[in-house]
């Protein structure tokens, strides 16, 4: 099963970099962006996991090691399997 | 006391701790390997700065979990004596030895410069040879030392005197510039509960002799060698 997780800085932690992005889309015309927010991506491909599994290992796994959750949030979904 | 500076790949302030606590400071020093589960019988554990793992994933995130750190964990919780400067700060917040989290400088770029930092409380076991309101010029280099806690964490942190250091201009005023990476209310280094481990970003180790510039890391490193009186 491949499963894909989304980290990205909670809503109350200010995201300079998504800020940055934000004001070179400004920059470059792009006026009706209002907000970016810049996270990461993880693609896991997990083995002999079902999806009653999955859901159990996956939020372990972003919230031990992928996300620090002082400061991030995550969300995730099955691509495929 | 004996010194033991913890080793893992990336780190590269490593030979500078070890060069302040055994050749500027005298006292018996040791590496320590990451991948072993010994610490040596030292009486203090340094985590040096630099860029452990390469900072994959986060600052400090994966040497977190480096075999030797179970040991550190267990140390720490016995009272032991811990400091992480820089990287090693960034070690402690991920094992939440410390609370709190670093995010990127506020202006986005690596600083490598000189601080100045004023001393906030100088009753613990890395300060007491100093005073409080005393001004150091200590320098900097990271990428990563916005920290950044929930309020309800920052005011613990605050009304319990966990705040030993706080970024300030040469004459000790809090502002807005001299907070060079952002950190929320000027934080550069703060020590647990118990206090008995201390994080800062800025690298005491690397003001120990006037040849470098500055001698002004000799309080911490010096108040770590003394007992308290």
């Amino acid at each position: 099963m491949k499963v894909r997780i989304l980290v990205s800085l909670k809503d109350s932690v200010l995201d300079p970099q998504g800020q940055t992005v934000r004001n070179a889309l400004h920059t470059l015309g792009y006026s009706s962006v209002q907000d970016v927010r810049q996270g990461k991506v993880f693609e896991v491909d997990l083995s002999g996991v079902d999806k009653a599994e999955a859901e159990r290992l996956v939020p372990e796994i972003a919230g031990k090691v992928l996300a620090n959750m002082v400061i991030e949030k995550y969300s995730w979904q099955i691509l495929e399997g | 006391m004996k010194f033991g500076v913890v080793v893992f790949p990336g780190s590269n302030c490593d030979a500078d701790a070890y060069h302040a606590f055994k050749d500027a400071l005298g006292q018996p020093t040791t590496y320590l390997w990451h991948k072993d589960h010994d610490l040596r019988d030292v009486d203090c554990v340094v985590l040096p700065g630099g860029f452990s793992y390469g900072d994959y994933l986060r600052s400090g995130a994966i040497a977190r979990f480096s075999p030797l750190m179970q040991e550190v964990r267990e140390f720490a919780d016995k009272g032991g004596l811990v400091i992480g400067i820089c990287n090693g700060f960034q070690v402690l917040l991920e094992l939440n030895l410390l609370p709190g989290a670093m995010l990127r400088n506020k202006k986005l770029k690596f600083l490598c410069q000189y601080v100045t930092i004023r001393i906030e409380n100088d009753r613990t076991r890395f300060t007491h040879r100093g005073t409080k309101g005393r001004i150091l010029r200590i320098p900097i280099a990271h990428f990563d030392g916005n920290w950044y806690a929930p309020p309800e964490t920052l005011k613990e942190v605050e009304d319990g005197g966990q705040v030993v250091f706080r970024y300030c201009d040469p004459v000790g005023a809090l502002t807005e510039e001299s907070n060079v990476n952002g950190s929320l209310h000027s934080i550069a280094g703060l020590i647990n509960k118990r206090g008995n481990v201390l994080g800062l970003m800025p690298h005491p180790e690397r003001a120990v002799e006037s040849i470098l510039g500055s001698v002004d890391g000799l309080v911490v490193l010096q108040s770590m060698i003394e007992r308290m009186s």
